[in-house]
């Protein structure tokens, strides 16, 4: 991994406009992306986790504007962009993605040869013989076996982890340089979705890609991240290498997201769960958004909203528990089982 | 680790269990002689991938799809096939189904009020407004929302309280076994938590029975009693649910484990991957059976199996000890 920031968000803000109100989505994030790393943003639906990724292909919905920060990429700021043709030259070129669910993503009247050399032939102007070449290997590079009879066949001749392969298959053709994973698998089974996590990192590999991937499961991405960022209400509460989340985890908030997988729990006992829900973002959070739901909130989460704090160099927690005045708070037993097999104990 | 439950009566009984779709021409099945009983007061867990006939099992109990071989019984009495309209309204009074996604499964145009006592009006028992009121304030209340909540549409609600609103709806029925088909897996991590937690505080209350339907074993783990693997309409293993863990035979109960993503990033990188090549069975040669290999453990396989499994099994033993 090269310590090459190739995008790099600068305290952006995102909102949105919402039948005369405003709802503040992103608060500020600052982010670096490596290239050639796989970083993973997680979180609750509602956390922004969607929208922030949106932001670096200019896909945000009509209603939703930036209204400050810069995100730079290649030396350009893409907020400045406004132009659709400027955006084409980045979207799908530059930065790809892999949408949530396969069974909406694709075109249920054109076979999946024409989708997939679609984009080959729009971001690589090959045509005829070359296009259809082309086409077949990257079919080939997905692990679809026959794709000279896949070619001809339609989305609904599919099932739906080979459909996510040719979703991906159409997100790498024009050999982009990040490719962000919208919930890559949720869609999907236990056992296709390991399938699917291990092609994308093959990819990853043979493409150099930078990967980011969103997704609500902590539980998913222990296997394909090297760094771990985690959301909440609009802002990045955790970041630091997949050890040091999973191992060391210093914020409330991610204490409670590892509590509450069923892999961690035990029969019988009550599974841990968040209380109350997040805040509404149509009002200014003041002090720390995850305050209300943290039974062991300090006064202060209340008051003024939490700089962040440096663990290591890699990792950082926006929460005043690691002020130094702070009182010591211990982290839950699950979280306490989990630095054990990390050999942290 | 909670004490174990003893099960005595059996509420629900499959026995040779087939459902078939299509005509003479394309008939597919999509069960196919499935043997398993339900005992009252567990969780039964069904795990397979989509396609398995999982769902397909559950929706049969519930009568909604014919059985085409087999019978399905529910308190030792016949319920598959023809029976009478007594019988088939006990059924429905009594088996009830949560739906997998909540975003899709409530009437977006109806008030909660109505979505929760559609069962209600249906029985059509004479019942005053009050009453009726009363009991979904009740059925709400039970599942964690506000009574209040009756007045409002169903967008107005988060996916969490919206699966809520489902259980609340198959409550209010008074049933004495659900049927739970994939019930979180639209859910966040956090809210699934939430409602595993509903689910099994509401079977220590009212002592239900559930059929859980998921294709996610780690869930499985936390919530069933014994679980019972399918794959491609047949049933290839079901035992207790530790010892399901402890000891899986099949290898497509192995597959299955084995893709259990683990929140544990060093043995996550360790990690083997098992796929399961159907091929390997040598069953046009000699086919299997389904046969109890150890006390409360059922496997499908064939003779030659069978030994190996046994091997293993005694393997697995000699290094505990």
């Amino acid at each position: 991994m090269s310590q090459q920031p190739i995008l790099s968000v600068r305290d952006l803000n995102v909102k949105f406009n919402l039948r005369g109100k405003v709802l503040h989505a992103i608060r500020g994030i600052s982010l670096d992306v490596f290239e050639g790393e796989s970083i993973a943003i997680v979180g609750e639906s509602g956390s922004g986790k969607s929208v922030f990724t949106k932001t670096f292909m200019g896909l945000l919905d009509a209603n939703g504007y930036i209204e400050s920060g810069q995100i730079i990429y290649d030396g350009k700021d893409l907020t400045t962009l406004k132009k659709e043709k400027d955006w084409t030259q980045i979207r799908g070129k530059q930065i790809a993605m892999v949408m949530q669910d396969p069974m909406t993503s694709l075109n249920p009247l054109k076979t999946i040869g024409a989708q997939i050399s679609e984009a080959i032939e729009m971001h690589q102007g090959l045509k005829g013989d070359a296009l259809y070449q082309a086409t077949i290997d990257i079919l080939n590079d997905v692990g679809i076996t026959e794709p000279t009879r896949r070619y001809r066949q339609y989305p609904h001749e599919f099932s739906g982890g080979m459909r996510q392969r040719v979703v991906i298959a159409i997100a790498v053709a024009c050999r982009p340089r990040i490719l962000i994973c919208d919930e890559p698998t949720t869609a999907l089974d236990v056992t296709i979705q390991a399938q699917i996590l291990g092609l994308l990192k093959e990819l990853k590999t043979k493409f150099d890609l930078t990967t980011i991937y969103i997704t609500h499961d902590l539980g998913v991405v222990a296997n394909v991240a090297d760094r771990i960022a985690v959301m909440y209400a609009g802002d990045i509460v955790e970041l630091g290498t997949c050890e040091e989340v999973f191992y060391d985890p210093r914020h409330p908030y991610t204490w409670a997201l590892l509590s509450s997988l069923p892999q961690l729990g035990s029969k019988g006992e009550d599974l841990y769960s968040i209380k109350g829900t997040p805040p509404n973002l149509f009002q200014e959070v003041v002090g720390d958004a995850f305050a209300p739901r943290n039974p062991q909130a300090l006064k202060i989460d209340f008051v003024k909203r939490p700089p962040y704090f440096e663990v290591t160099e890699t990792h950082k927690v926006r929460s005043w528990l690691l002020d130094p005045r702070a009182p010591k708070v211990e982290p839950p037993e699950h979280i306490k089982k989990l630095r054990k097999q990390g050999g942290l104990a | 680790m909670a004490e174990k439950k003893v099960f005595g009566e059996k509420l629900i009984e499959l026995k040779d269990v087939s459902v078939t779709f299509g005509g003479r021409k394309n008939k597919f099945t999509a069960v196919d002689k499935v043997n398993f009983d339900i005992y009252k007061g567990e969780t039964f867990g069904l795990v397979g991938e989509s396609g398995s006939g999982k769902t397909t099992i559950g929706r049969a109990i519930l009568r909604i799809h014919p059985t085409s071989n087999g019978s399905i019984l529910f308190h030792g009495q016949k319920i598959n096939g023809e029976i009478s309209k007594e019988l088939d309204r006990q059924v429905i009074d009594k088996i009830q189904m949560i739906f997998q996604d909540p975003m899709a499964s409530l009437n977006e145009r109806a008030k909660v009020d109505y979505i929760i006592s559609e069962g209600l009006y249906n029985k059509k028992v004479k019942m005053s407004e009050v009453e009726r009121k009363d009991k979904v304030a009740k059925a709400l209340s039970d599942v964690g929302l506000l009574p209040e909540f009756a007045n409002r549409f169903p967008h107005e609600f988060s996916g969490g309280q919206r699966q809520r609103i489902g259980i609340a709806r198959a409550l209010i029925m008074e049933p004495e076994f659900i049927v739970a088909d994939e019930p979180i897996s639209a859910l966040d991590v956090s809210i699934r938590a939430q409602v595993l937690n509903l689910l099994s505080e509401l079977q220590k209350k009212r002592g239900l029975t559930y059929l859980f339907v998921a294709h996610d074993l780690s869930v499985m783990r936390f919530i069933a009693d014994r679980i019972a693997v399918i794959h491609k309409g047949k049933i290839v293993e079901l035992a207790e649910t530790e010892k399901l863990f402890a000891n899986p035979l099949h290898p497509y109960t192995k597959a299955l484990l084995s893709a259990i993503p683990l929140p544990d990033p060093i043995a996550e990188k360790k990690k083997k991957l098992i796929v399961y090549d159907p091929t390997l069975h040598r069953y046009h040669e000699s086919p299997p059976k389904w046969v109890e290999i150890e006390p409360e453990h059922y496997i499908l396989a064939n003779d030659s199996e069978i030994e190996e499994y046994r091997k293993d099994l005694e393997h697995g033993q000699l290094e505990r000890i």
